[in-house]
């Protein structure tokens, strides 16, 4: 069965579309990433789910129910938000058990639920403070035991990650990923962060200016990039794109390589300036000019290359991308 | 901590400076109150001195219990003054929400004419509010000065709550409506709390003008049983003889009050600042 499914959604600000035409497929279970530079509308998407907005036209279907004009509480859905969003006059048990309450649960029912959460995310001994008295990481967690209590069909997350730091955003990110095996529910996340999208998802859909540019597993994008876009935005250091002609190719069209897949050779065909080195331990991330268009390379390993050197970097072929001027991919 | 404002000098320059503007505000006061134990006679000869064994009288203080009934008027202040404080709280933080909150047709139209009332003094308007108050037969009833202080109160309030309200963080409006809270709880639970330095603010600024008026308990409701303190104190200021210890008796004691709503709202005031600043 389909968790959720978004047909023809359109969503506009007064004269200005936001979301346009949007067809989406959630299945049962499934872990969903919306992914896009901001500004390209996924948190509206997020937010007409939720029901915190209406849709301009288009259908809403959670659980193959019609949910259009359906308040948000009745939605079957818990949302987490990028602020935590807790309720600063409750503590932690009652900001996880005011859903219930209203939903007009037992008392006991309330209680084992709020027990199974807080063991679940290690919140049992802050369970009786309030949230100010709380550190961002423990904050977070509350705000996701406060969408667990309510075993909703759809997990909604906005940006859950993006004010904690490094090191804690890790962490969060793994249990959440426990909590999507565990719990067996769907989810749906939005995060501008590709490293989120590719480590979290089933599925990623990138968003651009309203509207979807590709729907596929991780490595599917990764891996075949249906236009310069997503193969721009996915992958770290992102992919290198250089004009065809440089290398003798057909005039117009662009040459995409991944930074992993160039390397140092003597009689390599690219032929640049070294203008900065990253040395990551790991890794090592050359950064070189050619001609006017900056081009970076990761090496495995340590390499002793300096600024200032010219180099000569190869490639295979099989391992390139070729877009038309338009962005559109060529095979 | 900042060093220069450890230096000893700093400080003392600092605290000099603000028990000056202290002492100087506080004077006035501290006069009327020093007065309002002397006799007539002493207020006088002497008006800068403390009352002593020789000038020490409580006339005034009893001049003003046995003329009139003070206690009543006190009495219609101060349900003047708290009822209007609560309905322009409760209505101009509603106003306020709904400005801030919702996307409708005119939303700025609307906040624009209920800002409009701080242009526009209301006194302008006193001859049509006494022919309404007529035709409503609230003449010399409390509610008269409710309904105009509270009309009176209204734009300012809306105007700044509304502006606080805009800055409460919609995730968490959201997240009570995703945990099926109610509009009205999102309101008073969740937003309110969170807006209450401000409501403190609009409540000292509207305070002090609704207990200190004569203007309109005079016009709307002058009659005996609805007479607030001011206006009964009027009673002793005569056009050729002037019971000034009766005046500064009741101006005394009309202090007290506002005193005691003031520290309220302003210990909220101080609570506000600084949860902000250590968050």
């Amino acid at each position: 069965m389909t968790a959720l499914t978004l047909t023809n959604v359109n969503k506009s600000f007064g004269t200005v579309e936001v979301l346009k035409d949007i067809n989406i497929e959630v299945e049962d279970g499934e872990f969903v990433v919306f992914v896009g530079p901001s500004g390209c509308g996924k948190s509206t998407l997020l937010r007409v789910i939720a029901g915190l907005e209406d849709v301009t036209s288009g259908e809403v279907r959670i659980g193959g129910e019609l949910m259009n004009l359906t308040p948000p509480s009745k939605r079957g859905i818990a949302m987490v938000f990028q602020s935590y969003a807790l309720y600063p006059h409750l503590n932690v048990r009652k900001n996880m058990s005011l859903a219930l309450k209203q939903e007009g649960q037992s008392k006991q029912v309330i209680e084992q639920r709020v027990a199974k959460a807080s063991k679940m995310l290690n919140l049992e001994p802050y369970i009786d403070r309030f949230p100010s008295e709380l550190s961002g990481g423990q904050r977070q967690r509350v705000a996701i035991g406060r969408a667990i209590v309510r075993e909703p069909k759809l997990f909604l997350f906005d940006e859950p990650l993006s004010n904690l730091d490094a090191a804690l955003r890790m962490n969060t990110r793994l249990e959440i990923a426990n909590l999507h095996q565990q719990l067996d529910a769907s989810m749906i996340y939005v995060t501008h962060d590709q490293t989120e999208a590719m480590t979290l998802a089933d599925k990623i859909v990138v968003l651009r200016d309203g509207h979807v540019e590709q729907v596929g597993s991780p490595m599917e994008l990764y891996n075949n990039p249906a236009n310069q876009f997503v193969a721009g935005f996915l992958g770290a250091p992102s992919m290198n794109f250089i004009p065809a002609s440089l290398i003798g190719d057909s005039a117009g069209t662009t040459l995409g390589i991944r930074p992993e897949d160039l390397y140092l050779t003597d009689d390599g065909p690219l032929t640049a300036n070294v203008t900065h080195v990253e040395h990551l331990g790991g890794d090592t991330n050359v950064i070189a000019m050619m001609q006017n268009h900056q081009i970076t390379a990761r090496l495995f390993g340590q390499h002793q290359v300096n600024a200032g050197e010219p180099v000569r970097f190869g490639y295979t072929q099989d391992r390139t991308y070729r877009f038309d001027p338009q962005g559109a991919r060529l095979i | 901590m900042n060093k220069a404002r450890q230096n000893p000098l700093n400080t003392a320059a600092m605290h000099g400076a603000l028990i000056l503007y202290t002492l100087i505000a506080l004077f006035p006061v501290f006069v009327i109150i020093i007065n309002s134990f002397k006799s007539r006679r002493a207020i006088f000869r002497e008006p800068l001195a403390l009352p002593d064994a020789e000038s020490f009288s409580l006339i005034g203080y009893q001049t003003v219990m046995k003329q009139g009934d003070f206690f009543l008027y006190f009495q219609n202040s101060l349900i003047v003054t708290v009822v209007s404080l609560a309905l322009v709280l409760l209505f101009g933080a509603m106003a306020a929400f709904a400005l801030s909150e919702y996307k409708f047709k005119g939303n700025t139209l609307m906040g624009l004419y209920l800002a409009l009332g701080i242009m526009i003094p209301i006194r302008i308007g006193t001859v049509a509010i006494l022919d309404m108050m007529v035709a409503t037969g609230l003449v010399n009833t409390l509610w008269a000065l409710i309904l105009v202080y509270t009309a009176q109160g209204l734009p300012l309030a809306v105007f700044i709550l509304s502006e606080f309200m805009r800055q409460v963080s919609d995730d968490l409006k959201n997240a009570g409506r995703v945990d099926g809270l109610t509009e009205y709880t999102i309101f008073f639970r969740l937003v309110l709390p969170l807006v209450r330095p401000a409501m403190a603010t609009v409540a000292v600024f509207n305070m002090i003008p609704i207990w200190n008026d004569l203007w309109f308990p005079l016009i709307l409701a002058p009659a005996e049983e609805t007479k607030t303190l001011t206006l009964g104190s009027q009673v002793f200021i005569g056009q050729f003889v002037t019971d000034w210890n009766a005046v500064l008796s009741a101006l005394s004691m009309a202090i007290l009050p506002v005193l005691v709503l003031y520290v309220i709202f302003s210990r909220q005031l101080i609570r506000g600042i600084t949860s902000g600043a250590v968050k």
